[in-house]
């Protein structure tokens, strides 16, 4: 996985709460079994005119002028300004996949449903939380200001703005770990395979049926 | 101290181990795996040179991708119109025989959609903790499991190592006391349940649903419950452990038979929640108030009974909740104010992990018995939620019921619930559909879904419109 330390880009918005995942990538991209080349096809109803289907080239396709992503001015952003609620619904990882295809390193939101803010982590996305007054002061900057652009920094918790806002933010220290470091979490997980083995074992003895059922 | 809730005895009974910087390793005991969300986590154990941890902790099916025709299906894996989920269904069919995975085939007796299956064919018992990449996992919760959906990577983190890495939720017992009256199912207390605790209400607790309700709930109504503890943000929901329980497990293909069962039961018996446990939020409805509920909105939150009207924009007087409104209404075609029982339906979708098992499918046939469907109606669709629903509702000549009232009996599989097959909505047609979300484009680009019960599906099936069950079935209207 890759790793996430500081960030600084463009902000791209995405003005409204409770952001879903068939919104965020619908399903008949998740017919892929590749677990890359999402990004053309991010909020793909509302970032185009047209139906998508799954491997069509999207390079013709008509775009939607009003969806502000498709704005020449928040071409190339890195870091996505969100609502609260941000990827509710579905399981599907499809949807952090597209996000960081798209070229998003982070995204900024007042809350995240749990699956998605999971997710986002396995992935090298760094989904940060800040209260909804502190978004709101993001999106109005963001709005009065071509090319605005935001500083992330991981190890301090902070966003910086260029007018001199210094937001912290809290993350969980293992996850944080990971994400500055790119961990393999499996790797990590399997050093205790010994623990494990050892509980599977007690397991085994204590609750036999749920063992060795299904062949 | 205080007594520890069901969802604390799971927790505590599945730890590896608890480390230094808060988060936790988590036994899995069962690992439910569909075409979707395993590929790519199959790719990446074979990239990393691993193998599974546990065969016998695993089993799968198809489901989301697969037809429903009948022609279709008979043709199995091979005979798949759209070459990209053909692709998709037979990679999960390699994936399992290289590894040797139990898989339910295409058209095999215990294929269903994986919420279905898991349960009906006992693979998922009381006590066990139970994952799967899909967010409707929660539905196993109904049996007293900790079940809840993860992301690919977690699927490949579980086939590797038998855990996860996980951090304890926070407590949520949502309590509903009382009777239910006529015609008010489990999907009409799960959707009220919504609307008053929002879609992110639940974010990062584990719900138990406990009170009268849900004691005298069946062990399937249960189930329609806990599959959408997801709807209302929350992982995981539960039902402790009663007579119910244990009667629904046995005899089931993979629950142990016997003494083992005894022994089983016993340690069953433990899970409920201590009488003096202590929860972090508690949320109570009284069942007298529940109505018969249906969607007016994109976010199963924008509920309201069927008796009620559209909301109207100037009810609104938060800001950022008036835009999303006047956009959901946009969306739906619909004005603030009207009738929801004057909405008129297209099409009709019948199944999915929530409302597709035998109860629903009887329910549904209740109200379709000797009716016909309306004239304006393009297509009902009856998606029973896997081969042995199929089987006993034939059994029980449902499917005669439905094709005499002018319905479409199906193959099962998750069909129209996320329209990854051919079943889907046209642009602006509305449904009334028995599964769980209503999200824009869901079930079609543009589709228009308004969830509600199996019951309340068929009475607007039969009326061309949203209408309340309880004149059909002679309730109290």
């Amino acid at each position: 996985m890759k790793a996430f330390t500081q960030h600084r880009g463009l902000v791209g918005p995405m003005d409204r709460a409770n952001v879903d995942t068939d919104m965020i990538i619908p399903k008949q991209f998740l017919k892929s079994i590749k677990r890359s080349g999402f990004g053309p096809n991010l909020f793909d109803e509302l970032r185009y005119l047209d139906e998508g289907q799954p491997g069509a080239d999207c390079s013709n396709r008509p775009l939607n002028p009003d969806f502000p992503l498709n704005f020449p001015r928040y071409t190339g952003a890195s870091i996505l300004l969100a609502r609260k609620n941000f990827g509710c619904g579905s399981s599907r990882e499809h949807a952090p996949w597209a996000i960081e295809d798209f070229g998003f390193n982070a995204i900024i939101a007042p809350s995240y449903a749990d699956i998605f803010y999971n997710n986002c982590f396995k992935n090298g996305l760094l989904p940060v939380i800040l209260t909804e007054e502190q978004v709101d002061i993001l999106f109005k900057e963001m709005e009065a200001e071509e090319g605005y652009q935001l500083s992330i920094d991981l190890p301090a918790q902070t966003v910086t703005t260029d007018s001199g806002h210094v937001f912290a933010f809290e993350i969980d220290e293992f996850r944080k770990e990971c994400l500055l470091q790119g961990l393999d979490e499996i790797g990590l997980t399997l050093k205790e395979a010994d623990a494990i083995k050892q509980y599977e074992d007690a397991r085994a003895a204590q609750h036999p049926w749920v063992f060795g059922a299904i062949k | 101290m205080a007594g520890q809730t069901l969802y604390d005895k799971l927790w505590d009974s599945h730890l590896v181990k608890q480390r230094d910087d808060g988060s936790a390793l988590i036994y899995i005991d069962r690992h439910v795996i569909h075409e979707v969300t395993s590929p790519q986590a199959f790719e990446g154990l074979r990239l990393a040179g691993r193998t599974p941890w546990r065969l016998d902790t695993n089993i799968a099916t198809p489901d989301h991708n697969i037809s429903t025709d009948k022609t279709e299906r008979d043709a199995g894996v091979a005979g798949m119109s759209d070459e990209v989920s053909r692709i998709q269904v037979q990679t999960l069919d390699d994936n399992c025989d290289l590894y040797g995975i139990k898989e339910f085939k295409i058209n095999e007796m215990g294929q269903g959609i994986v919420h279905v299956m898991g349960p009906e064919l006992g693979a998922t018992m009381p006590g066990m903790t139970v994952v799967c990449g899909d967010s409707h996992t929660a539905t196993h919760g109904a049996l007293a499991c900790l079940a809840h959906g993860i992301g690919t990577s977690e699927v490949e983190h579980v086939l590797a190592t038998q855990c996860l890495v996980a951090k304890k939720m926070k407590n949520m017992r949502v309590t509903v006391n009382g009777t239910l009256g006529a015609g008010v199912t489990p999907k009409d207390v799960v959707l009220a349940i919504i609307g008053k605790i929002g879609t992110a209400g639940g974010n990062g607790h584990a719900i138990e649903f406990a009170g009268s309700v849900f004691r005298d709930m069946s062990i399937e109504g249960r189930m329609t419950v806990c599959n959408m503890a997801i709807e209302a943000g929350a992982r995981v929901g539960m039902v402790a452990v009663d007579q119910k329980t244990i009667d629904y497990c046995e005899g089931r293909q993979f629950v142990p038979k016997g003494e083992m069962f005894e022994q089983a039961v016993a340690y069953w018996n433990t899970l409920t929640s201590d009488v003096d446990a202590v929860f972090d939020t508690e949320v109570e409805l009284a069942a007298e108030d529940i109505a018969p509920q249906v969607t007016w909105g994109t976010s199963p939150e924008m509920v309201s009974a069927v008796t009620a009207c559209v909301p109207t924009l100037d009810e609104q007087p938060n800001e950022e909740k008036r835009k999303g409104l006047e956009r959901a209404l946009e969306y739906m075609g619909l004005e603030g104010g009207q009738a929801i029982e004057s909405i008129a339906i297209d099409r009709v979708f019948i199944g999915s992990c929530t409302n597709s098992r035998i109860e629903d499918m009887r329910a549904a046939a209740e109200v379709a018995k000797g009716r016909k469907v309306a004239a304006s109606l393009k297509q009902v669709l009856i998606v029973p939620g896997s081969q042995m629903v199929k089987a006993q509702a034939e059994a029980e000549g449902l499917d005669k019921i439905f094709i005499e009232a002018g319905m479409d009996w199906r193959e099962p599989g998750c069909s129209m619930c996320l329209a990854m097959n051919a079943d889907k909505l046209g642009a602006g047609e509305h449904c009334a559909s028995t599964s769980n979300r209503n999200f824009e484009g869901r079930q079609g680009t543009g589709g228009r879904t308004h969830l509600m019960s199996p019951a309340m599906a068929a009475a607007a099936a039969v009326a061309g419109h949203i209408v309340d069950v309880r004149s059909f079935v002679g309730g109290d209207q």
